[in-house]
């Protein structure tokens, strides 16, 4: 399939190239083992593919069956039809990385709207072309957080409010580096300002998640303050929605932004591809890993787009490179920037408000059921913890059994909290299915 | 100015979407947290989209036209692969959904580890990374991991060819490796003294390509893999030229320990103008213990009445996560829908006929454009760019003289080890006629290069932009749209 050769083109060519058989091309390889007789099944048809994926695919529960409150790092939102309208034009998604400028504007010139467009969300001066996704980005920050003090300073400190997966991405990415990792066994319920006490003349990089893995919206300004006394670095993980609402990172001096952007019109697709947002201050653009536009013009003056700072990366400085980064996400990043585009400025407020109302509306439903309460102080977005009063993965099983997904079991990575459950409430969950919630809940809680 | 911005089409108070209003009471929004300006365009949907459509059309394509960049296997993309990822079972699962509710992803999975362990005759197979270099970086760390297990914590030394990819020295430099580069010998391949040279007790490994980056199958592959376990150190092989083996070989057979494979370059999944990839690792069942973290394992056997149960589990000596969640699951779907539809007669025509199209290409260009390591090539050849009789003309000119032919050029300067190197990989998929127009279009621009060579110089001279300056991008740095200091704020 996919092939259109004839015997006689097969011929012809063969003859040309002076074999007899296809088999004789493959001369140079050891005979032992040549042409394995696989174990694998005959190729079908595409009708009978299709069959198939749809079949398997079926096994598989969606919002559209289930009512689902689950967040915790990727989120059921609305994509514009839109979106997925432009992903499917052939010339972006069959073409390759920009390497021949004169017949790649397309990509190139939505890379660049893309580093606009992440500048302009987070507040920074510069974003690059994307990583693969939120964990790998922080695991960058922190690679690139080293490499910015030469390897002097070796401490990193992480929030522990930070997304579990992102924090044991960085352990493995770091795990080749002598440093030392600390703050993570803070308390959970400890916040930002409680990192102040680990920061001294050691400290390459201080790490915060905003709002948190919990859901919360914290000040920054003291923990920026006190990491920049001592001359480190100062990193926040973002919800790229969150910022149509709350101040941006740059309003606390951050040095480093990243983010996980599947929220930006990326479907969940079982938790991939999704999309590193990574952005910082201009002054250490080329501490920076991975690609970057940069505008020029042509020789006739013509306004366009290259990659630019290739100095930085791996296929020129190899082992001296900044990271080992090849690709972006560049499909994905285009669908993000389509979907910024869409929403603009006052979408994506209405969008953030819209979260904000909806998650607050259902901490207050879900409060009033006895035995279930919501830190009524601390100021959240759209995902909050519900302590429960019995472990939240019975909470879940019943209510699994209503067909609503409850949430994320908060005991899986911290061992204290097997009775919060972590809830994320977007513009997809309506009154009614919160209600619904709330009301199992309390029959439930009779049981 | 002829592309605006997308930030230039905006006017205040356009909008692209609307959202329902709130079917709740307002909440309170704490003061002091609330953003004060968000700089961000304004535009219209009908708008945005001509604009996206707009700039689209000033790519080259797969989907336009040839495009046979080296290394990167730019073969047709099969519209299969697209529908059935697009599918709601599969683009609407949220990753941290309870495990019963997933078992069509997860069975999905399972058995693509399956395939390519098959394929690739390892042991077993990890969907984690993200992209090839992703795959690069998770195997060093499982090298590192295993001979740290084993106490052999002096082992940090990574052989790496000079005609290696980039990343594989950037990999293992960010896994805490020491890289010595080994030459390569007349023929293409492995300098088999050069790495007897290197083995002693510091060795943890080596990293091969193979077929190699010139497109030829290492004839010293069998026994330098067996120097190098002889030696205590394991062999990586980069999975990108795994195009050229399907159903032909098993890189497990050659001596390899651990490979990624590119889902986005031999098994089909668009390339979407840089990523997003899936680089799966394989490795042999020494290593398995050591693969990242989750894998998806069948838990018990389906009958007649019950289907299979499959689950994510953690390896025992795993070195942790590379990234959150399962992988990229889309790109996964993508790839099983082609091995799915492929067959394993299928796979194997897929490398037989890339072999052919590129020995065919290389047989009939080879009198006028120099091949440095000149035999029987395998998915992919390197040819020379520049002749003594054309001395103003560089690899890079002909490279942009083949734009004016709707060809996409072959990857330029690289490998580093063929001077003026044009890397030229047809794969499979295209047509004999659509060959040779391209081997036409080589001979006429060599003829060119010598009688014309303006033609070359000022090349290309039918794209939508001339060469574009790149020393002005490096030096001006203009990384994101210009604004007025007023944007955003009315």
């Amino acid at each position: 399939m996919y092939i259109s050769h004839t015997q006689a083109d097969r011929e012809a060519m063969l003859k040309i190239i002076g074999v007899e058989k296809l088999e004789d091309l493959f001369q140079c390889l050891p005979d032992e083992g040549k042409f394995p007789e696989l174990s694998l099944p005959d190729g079908i048809t595409e009708m009978e593919a299709l069959d198939e994926l749809q079949y398997i695919s079926t096994a598989n529960e969606t919002p559209q069956e289930l009512v689902s409150f689950l967040g915790a790092g990727a989120y059921n939102h609305y994509i514009p039809a839109a979106v997925d309208s432009i992903l499917m034009r052939s010339e972006f998604y069959t073409a390759y990385t920009p390497y021949q400028p004169e017949i790649a504007q397309g990509t190139l010139q939505a890379i660049f709207e893309y580093q606009s467009l992440i500048a302009a969300l987070t507040g920074m001066d510069v974003s690059n072309a994307s990583h693969y996704d939120g964990a790998t980005a922080v695991a960058e920050a922190v690679n690139m957080a080293y490499h910015n003090f030469r390897g002097r300073k070796k401490k990193i400190i992480l929030s522990p409010s930070i997304h579990p997966h992102y924090r044991e991405t960085i352990h493995t990415y770091m795990d080749g580096v002598n440093l030392e990792i600390i703050g993570e066994d803070l308390s959970p319920e400890s916040g930002p300002d409680d990192l102040i006490k680990l920061i001294d003349d050691q400290t390459a990089l201080v790490m915060v998640q905003y709002p948190d893995f919990f859901g919360r919206i914290y000040d920054l300004t003291k923990l920026s303050t006190a990491t920049h006394e001592q001359k480190s670095l100062f990193s926040v993980h973002i919800n790229p929605i969150s910022l149509g609402l709350i101040k941006p990172p740059s309003e606390f001096d951050a040095d480093i932004v990243t983010g996980e952007g599947q929220p930006l019109g990326i479907p969940m697709s079982f938790g991939g591809p999704y999309l590193g947002l990574f952005a910082t201050k201009k002054q250490y653009v080329r501490k920076m890993a991975g690609r970057l536009a940069g505008e020029t013009v042509d020789t006739e003056g013509k306004r366009g787009y290259v990659l630019t700072l290739n100095t930085r990366e791996q296929h020129i400085r190899r082992e001296q490179a900044t990271s080992n980064i090849c690709t972006n996400q560049g499909l994905i990043a285009l669908a993000s920037t389509v979907y910024l585009s869409l929403l603009g400025k006052n979408g994506l407020q209405e969008l953030a408000r819209l979260n904000y109302h909806k998650a607050h509306y259902a901490a207050e439903k879900i409060s009033a059921v006895p035995g279930f309460t919501v830190n009524p102080v601390q100021p959240f977005f759209n995902e909050f913890v519900v302590h429960c009063p019995v472990p939240a993965k019975e909470v879940n099983q019943s209510l699994l059994k209503y067909d609503i997904l409850g949430g994320y079991d908060l005991g899986q990575d911290y061992p204290d909290l097997t009775h919060e459950l972590l809830v994320a409430v977007t513009e997809m969950n309506t009154r009614s299915e919160i209600d619904f919630l709330a009301a199992v809940l309390e029959e439930e809680s009779h049981d | 100015m002829i592309n605006p911005t997308i930030f230039e089409l905006s006017r205040p108070n356009r909008k692209g979407i609307r959202y329902p209003k709130p079917d709740v009471p307002l909440a309170e929004i704490p003061k002091d947290f609330l953003r004060d300006e968000l700089p961000l365009p304004e535009v219209p949907e009908n708008e945005v989209v001509r604009h996206f459509t707009n700039i689209s059309q000033l790519n080259h394509a797969v989907d336009i036209g040839f495009y046979p960049l080296g290394s990167c296997t730019m073969k047709y993309n099969p519209k299969i692969n697209e529908q059935a990822a697009r599918l709601p079972g599969f683009s609407q699962i949220h990753p941290l959904q309870p495990v019963e509710t997933v078992q069509g992803a997860l069975g999905l999975m399972y058995e693509t580890q399956q395939w390519l362990a098959e394929i690739s005759g390892f042991k077993a197979v990890s969907l984690q990374p993200a992209a090839g270099a992703h795959g690069e970086l998770t195997g060093v760390l499982i090298i590192r991991a295993y001979h740290r297990t084993r106490g052999d914590d002096k082992r940090i030394k990574m052989l790496v060819p000079d005609s290696a990819h980039g990343t594989n020295p950037a990999s293992s430099a960010m896994s805490g490796m020491e890289i010595i580069e080994l030459p390569s010998d007349e023929r293409g391949n492995i300098d088999l003294d050069a790495l007897k040279a290197e083995c002693d007790d510091t060795l943890a490994g080596l990293m091969i390509t193979n077929p190699n980056t010139l497109g030829l199958f290492d004839e010293n592959i069998t026994k330098a893999c067996q120097l190098v376990h002889d030696h205590g150190g394991l062999v990586y092989g980069d999975g990108a030229n795994m195009n050229a083996l399907l159903g032909v070989y098993q890189p497990a057979d050659m001596g390899i320990d651990v490979m990624h494979f590119n889902l986005h370059k031999t098994f089909s999944t668009p390339h979407g103008g840089g990523g997003p990839g899936s680089g799966p690792v394989g490795v042999t069942k020494e290593l398995a213990d050591y693969l990242p973290t989750p894998l998806v394992d069948m838990i018990s056997e389906g009958d007649d009445e019950n289907p299979a149960v499959y689950d994510l589990v953690e390896p025992k000596s795993s070195i942790g996560r590379t990234k959150s969640f399962h992988g990229h699951f889309g790109m996964i779907v993508r790839a099983f829908t082609y091995m799915l539809s492929l067959g394993k007669n299928g796979l194997r025509d897929v490398a037989t006929h890339a072999v052919l199209n590129a020995n065919y290409i290389q047989a009939k260009v080879k009198d006028i454009y120099h091949i440095p390591y000149e035999r029987l090539c395998m998915h992919e050849f390197v040819a020379e760019g520049v002749w003594k009789d054309a001395p103003g003309v560089r690899a890079l000119d002909v490279s942009k003289r083949i734009i004016d032919f709707g060809f996409h050029p072959p990857t330029n300067y690289f490998p580093l080890i063929v001077h003026e190197a044009l890397m030229i990989e047809p794969t499979e998929t295209e047509t004999k006629e659509t060959l040779d127009r391209f081997v036409d279009a080589l001979l006429q621009i060599a003829d060119e290069a010598k009688n014309n060579p303006d033609l070359l110089l000022n090349a290309p001279a039918t794209a939508p932009f001339n060469r574009l300056d790149e020393v002005k991008a490096a030096k001006d740095l203009i990384l994101k749209t210009q604004l007025p200091d007023d944007y955003g704020k009315s």
